[in-house]
């Protein structure tokens, strides 16, 4: 029992922690979400920086708010398959919206050479 | 069950062949049969040979006996220069051998001159790609059945694209004469079935004659809208045996002129056009050439019309504020009127389809909206293979070639619009500029998404293409689809040759050697040729590589490395979850990993310069820089990037 409130202690310590649109905070594990949403093939059709593309809409900087993103997630009728909750738990989904919350604004695209030759 | 004793088949086979290279001198020397199962005395390892054998061994022989007269192989040589044929791609074959040695020793192996290619569906990729870009084909010339199996695929890709190659296959034809065993095996009655449900005609001469108006037949027809391959089989005897004194001619070829619209057709469509509030031009293979592309141009700003350019070929240039392409589905729903000029799926185009469970469909088009169908589509086709897409309805069908026909329709629109009505559509210009600068923008501000991350970004990867390409005459050969459309979005194509368009039947293994074949018909006009392959595709004709560096045809390969058939990763991803077992084993059957492909080996095995994989985003400009400067001197070089899926 110890380790394991050691163990949430850590996650707290590590988390970002994140406010629904419907007031619920909720916390998730940026590291382990990233390695999350290569194991269940979000960066296929998002990228690994979920920059989106082709087969799959841009997902970050800025996602949507959590309970949109969970809600697609779980019931998408369009191209996106749905993940049940048994092949991608709460808490991966939580640390999934972690990661993509995690990262950074990308650079002004008039500061990068090749796209202003 | 008791086991057989084993035989030592390398002792058997040592033991058979002694003894029989023994009983064979033994024979020869004595001229007696030898017991060899009775005790011998030892003999010399070499004896001496008879008198008979010394004479027949080092007598100077007779004169051999040879084929007399002009071999009717030396007149298919003269058939193929009067079509101006610059290249014939080849996998040798013992079926063509005839005119094989007619191209190398009549012909000297000058137009047409012959490429090496290490597989039938590598020689079908080149000339698919060379023919976009030269605009007329090159010959190929296979063996027959095995050669022509090879070969299949990227005849259907060519088919489905309507792009003219001319197919040449050997056959033995006559069952009494041809050699046995494999030639036989090789050979078949009618050895053009296999593929003609996707050429557009073909034909096994009996004569050198007819062989001659076959092959003017054969390049007229498939030089007419709708352009398609077609095939000839030349029987091995034509080519192999001597003329036999018939009075031979070549038929002169004048190429049948692309069909026009119907004048009363064009006027209809032109009244629609004219009076429509939001007409829009959605274009996959409308432009062939320059004009093709200025005719479109034309029309869109006679209209003020927005431009989907669906990327069959290059209709419109990337930086015409009409080039609304982005928004495509967005518009034909707005639309009232849509004019569809030589799609590959009209129906397609009208409606959406998800791919989900249920395999939803859903119409894109208002009520009342009015459909113009111009294009080539219904004027050939066939009945197996399901290129011809899902039945559209359409207003008004013109089957005619569109760039043949745009001149006239120019014409009819001028004359049917009001000066109202263009005041009313010049209104327009302001909000299609403004729309299509914001589409730049959104470009801009998406390719910057992960720029520095790795995997490298395909946004990324084309961004730093384009800088160090953009400064030259330069050409993109290969499909930009897997890449998430970045050089459509990115780069300003302008010119109709900067963008072939893909496979058309979505064939894989036709990049790599499609890119060989433009960049071939692009060395003539010193262009800077860029390919981006994917690398699935590169692994089902690497030998087109070594086909660039034999024939110093000067290429930029960029690997698009993403280490998967990522489509197939994609379905399998897609399927899991829906039947709710989740994506852990979709990696299996769509990946290719352990090992990793080293591509830039892969290259340099075959004499080609290979630079990566490079994985650092930072490391692909100066590679780039120093790669251009080499293609520039006339070599092909390929990098190795490893690239995001998409």
């Amino acid at each position: 029992m110890m380790t394991q409130i050691g163990n949430y202690a850590a996650c707290v310590a590590l988390a970002v922690v994140l406010g629904g649109s419907g007031g619920a905070a909720f916390a998730g594990d940026a590291a382990k979400g990233k390695a999350t949403f290569v194991r269940v093939g979000c960066y296929e059709c998002h990228g690994h920086q979920g920059q989106g593309g082709v087969a799959g809409l841009k997902l970050a900087p800025d996602p949507l708010p959590y309970e949109t993103l969970a809600a697609f997630v779980r019931s998408s009728s369009g191209p996106m398959p749905p993940y049940s909750d048994k092949i991608l738990s709460d808490a991966d989904l939580s640390d999934i919206y972690a990661y993509l919350a995690s990262i950074p604004k990308p650079p002004d695209p008039k500061s990068i050479p090749p796209l202003n030759p | 069950m008791a086991r057989k004793p084993e035989v030592d088949r390398r002792k058997f086979l040592t033991s058979v062949a002694v003894a029989g290279a023994a009983t064979a001198v033994a024979s020869e020397a004595t001229g007696a049969a030898v017991d060899t199962t009775q005790s011998q005395p030892p003999k010399p390892s070499a004896l001496r040979p008879s008198a008979a054998v010394a004479a027949a061994e080092s007598a100077v022989p007779a004169a051999l006996p040879h084929a007399e007269g002009r071999p009717g192989s030396d007149f298919m040589v003269d058939v193929l220069r009067s079509l101006k044929f610059e290249y014939l791609a080849t996998n040798p074959a013992s079926s063509c051998r005839g005119i094989h040695e007619s191209l190398v020793n009549y012909g000297n192996n000058e137009r047409p001159e012959m490429l090496t290619v290490m597989h039938e569906e590598s020689g079908t990729g080149m000339a698919h790609g060379y023919s976009k870009v030269a605009g007329k084909p090159m010959a190929l010339l296979f063996h027959g059945t095995v050669g022509l199996q090879h070969a299949t695929m990227g005849i259907y890709n060519a088919w489905c694209d309507r792009v003219p190659i001319v197919v040449m296959v050997g056959n033995h034809l006559d069952a009494a004469t041809r050699p046995p065993g494999v030639p036989t095996t090789h050979s078949a009655q009618d050895p053009l079935s296999l593929i003609r449900d996707f050429t557009k005609w073909d034909d096994q001469p009996g004569s050198l004659q007819a062989y001659a108006e076959a092959m003017v037949r054969a390049y007229k027809i498939a030089m007419t809208p709708p352009m398609e391959p077609v095939a000839i089989a030349l029987d091995a005897h034509l080519q192999e045996h001597p003329q036999n004194g018939e009075m031979l001619s070549i038929p002169k070829l004048t190429l049948t002129s692309p069909p026009q619209g119907d004048a009363n057709a064009v006027r209809e469509a032109a009244r629609l056009l004219a009076a429509a509030e939001r007409p829009v031009i959605v274009a996959d293979r409308a432009a062939r050439t320059a004009n093709g592309m200025r005719g479109v141009i034309a029309l869109a700003e006679t209209l003020n019309a927005p431009v989907v350019d669906q990327g069959g070929r290059l209709n419109m240039p990337t930086s015409h504020y009409l080039n609304q392409s982005g928004r495509g589905g967005a518009l034909v729903g707005q639309a009232d009127v849509i004019l569809a000029l030589e799609l590959t799926d009209l129906w397609g185009t009208l409606n959406t389809f998800v791919d989900n469970v249920q395999g939803t469909r859903t119409s894109r088009l208002k009520p009342n909206a009015k459909v113009i169908n111009l294009g080539v589509g219904d004027l050939y086709i066939r009945a197996n293979y399901q290129d011809f897409q899902r039945f559209a309805d359409a207003d008004i069908s013109i089957g005619a070639d569109a760039e043949a026909t745009l001149p006239a329709l120019i014409e009819a629109v001028k004359a049917e619009m009001t000066a109202e009505r263009r005041a009313q559509n010049d209104k327009r210009a302001d909000d299609l500029r403004k729309a299509h600068a914001q589409g730049r923008e959104r470009a801009m501000a998406a390719a910057v998404l992960g720029w520095d991350s790795s995997p490298v970004t395909t946004a990324r990867l084309s961004a730093e293409i384009w800088a160090a390409v953009r400064n030259e005459d330069w050409a993109l050969v290969s499909s930009d689809f897997f890449q998430s459309l970045w050089p459509h979005r990115l780069w300003n194509m302008d010119k109709h040759y900067q963008f072939i368009g893909g496979s058309g039947g979505a064939g894989v293994g036709y990049g790599l050697p499609a890119a060989v074949g433009a960049a071939l018909a692009h060395r003539s006009e010193g262009r800077l040729v860029v390919n981006i392959q994917s690398d699935g595709d590169m692994m089902y004709a690497p030998g087109a590589l070594w086909t660039a560096v034999h024939h110093k045809i000067p290429l930029l390969t960029v690997m698009h490395n993403n280490r998967a058939y990522h489509q197939e990763f994609m379905h399998l991803q897609k399927v899991g979850n829906w039947r709710n077992r989740g994506v852990d084993r979709a990696h299996i059957a769509t990946t290719i990993r352990d090992p990793f492909i080293d591509y830039a080996k892969l290259a340099q095995s075959m004499g080609m310069l290979g630079i990566g994989p490079i994985e650092d985003p930072k490391d692909l400009a100066p590679a780039l820089q120093r790669a251009v400067q080499i293609v520039k001197a006339g070599d092909p070089v390929l990098i190795d990037v490893v690239s995001e899926p998409r």
